[in-house]
């Protein structure tokens, strides 16, 4: 079978796979990927083998640790990372969702503490039947991880 | 030995676990019986209200001298120069703590306590922040309510009225599922339990029923919990139904347990009837005269080490 290389492949950095569509864009900018000065590659809705679409994205030069990739699980749970060298995939790991996330997200309760005072944002964070829902520590409010627009 | 709340905030009811709150309980019964006018000589409370709360600041502040010690403070930060500096909330706190052996505050934001605990110097009482939490009306409940039964387990409770809003509600009910009680919830449909407190009782594995009226519910219960209803909220025709279904009246009282024991956070605008005051079931004015020795209680426990060796 012939592979269509839909995205340029790379030499050095790290690929996230399996983003589902339209979390690629919330990703670029979660990670603020495109402040650096690394060449980034993203595929929009590219159709998969089993026949539906995902976003994917190249960076080059990079590498995530799992603490970053963890983050990266709030948006994309089903990600893989793979970690390229000489154009070769020499790692390849799942995210998973961390416990707990400080200091990204602005919590969405307009009456919280955390918004005007000199903290970090901190959420609890639980799946609950495939659902990924952050509890405030502050205002110990939940909330689903799509409800989540604004980052710090 | 220290008893496990000495030096502790005491913020979310949900941070407590059940021998917590046995603990509390059981000691603001001990200052209720026995009272302990000199504990806490010596030591200065500081009672700060960023939001007004008459009740609870008095009552507070009772406690604090029914044992002794002394209060600085405000009853509503209308009344001071904080915050108008474009001051933080962390940096008052770390102020007037420094002032205090114990900080007691009220504010109107979600979350205030659980961050003054992380700039206080001395432990933090919650006396209510927003919407959120407000634990020393759930405890002075819990003692209401083992008070009038002599124990927190095995109680048929119900919870009438806006359980949706209630805060009050959604704490007791997270404070008795650590407690083998059965839950009746007895609301219109558009005012009835959040779905996160059923998920969590249905994790605890309590037992609840909802109800979209009083009637048949009664004749069951330990504990009857009242709580108001904002008019508000519903148009006329809907409010004069709501008053047949969720209005509690004298007459009502028949075939019900002789243990039955009525309660309400107070204020009550119209869904006790006076003439229910008078029967062998009120207990909302001792309740919220048990607010005092649950507040005395907790200043006890955070501050000395006097009980909790058990
Ligand atoms: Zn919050």
């Amino acid at each position: 079978m012939k592979k269509h290389l839909k995205v340029e492949a790379i030499e050095q950095g790290t690929v996230i796979d399996h983003i589902a569509p339209g979390q690629g864009i919330k990703i670029l900018k979660f990670f603020e990927l495109s402040k650096g000065r690394q060449r980034i590659t993203i595929g929009l809705n590219l159709p998969t083998y089993a026949g539906e679409h995902k976003d994917l994205i190249k960076i080059e030069n990079t590498v995530f640790d799992q603490n970053q990739a963890n983050q990266l699980a709030l948006f994309a749970p089903k990600a893989t990372i793979n970690v390229i060298e000489n154009f070769e995939v020499v790692k390849k790991f799942k995210v998973a969702i961390p416990e707990q996330i400080a200091g990204v997200l602005i919590c969405p309760n307009s009456n919280c503490i955390s918004h005007n005072e000199p903290v970090d944002s901190r959420f609890n964070i639980k799946q609950e039947s495939g659902v990924v829902k952050l509890k405030c520590h502050y205002c110990e409010k939940s909330f689903i991880s799509e409800v989540f627009k604004e980052l710090h | 030995m220290s008893n496990p709340l000495y030096n502790k905030n005491i913020i979310s009811i949900t941070d407590l676990s059940r021998a917590e709150l046995e603990l509390i309980v059981s000691t603001a019964n001990e200052l209720k019986q026995h009272p302990r006018p000199d504990l806490l000589k010596n030591k200065v409370i500081a009672s700060c209200f960023f939001e007004a709360s008459t009740r609870t600041r008095l009552s507070f502040e009772t406690a604090v001298q029914r044992l002794g010690g002394s209060v600085i403070g405000f009853p509503d930060s209308g009344n001071t120069s904080l915050g108008k500096k474009g001051e933080t909330l962390a940096d008052s706190v770390q102020v007037i703590s420094s002032y205090s052996d114990a900080f007691f505050m009220r504010h109107n934001q979600e979350g205030a306590a659980r961050l003054a605990s992380e700039f206080s110097s001395v432990p933090v009482i919650n006396g209510g922040d927003g919407s959120n939490q407000h634990p020393t009306q759930t405890l002075l409940d819990l003692f209401s309510i083992y008070e009038t039964q002599g124990t927190l387990d095995k109680l048929q409770v119900a919870f009438v009225g806006d359980l949706k809003y209630g805060r009050t509600v959604h704490s007791l009910t997270q404070a008795l599922s650590l407690f083998d009680c059965e839950f009746h919830f007895v609301a219109p449909p558009a005012l009835s339990m959040p779905e996160y407190i059923i998920d969590e009782l249905k994790e605890k594995g309590c037992t609840f029923t909802q109800y979209d009226s009083l009637d048949g519910v009664l004749s069951k219960l330990d504990i009857l919990y009242m709580t108001r209803v904002q008019k508000e909220r519903f148009d006329e025709t809907e409010y004069q139904h709501m008053k047949s279904s969720f209005i509690l009246t004298a007459q009502m009282f028949e075939g019900v347990k002789d243990n039955l024991k009525v309660l309400h956070p107070l204020p009550r605008v119209d869904e006790i009837t006076t003439d229910v005051d008078s029967t062998p079931y009120a207990y909302y004015f001792q309740q919220a005269k048990n607010g005092v020795y649950a507040r005395q209680a907790l200043l006890a426990l955070v501050l000395t080490n006097e009980f909790g060796d058990k």
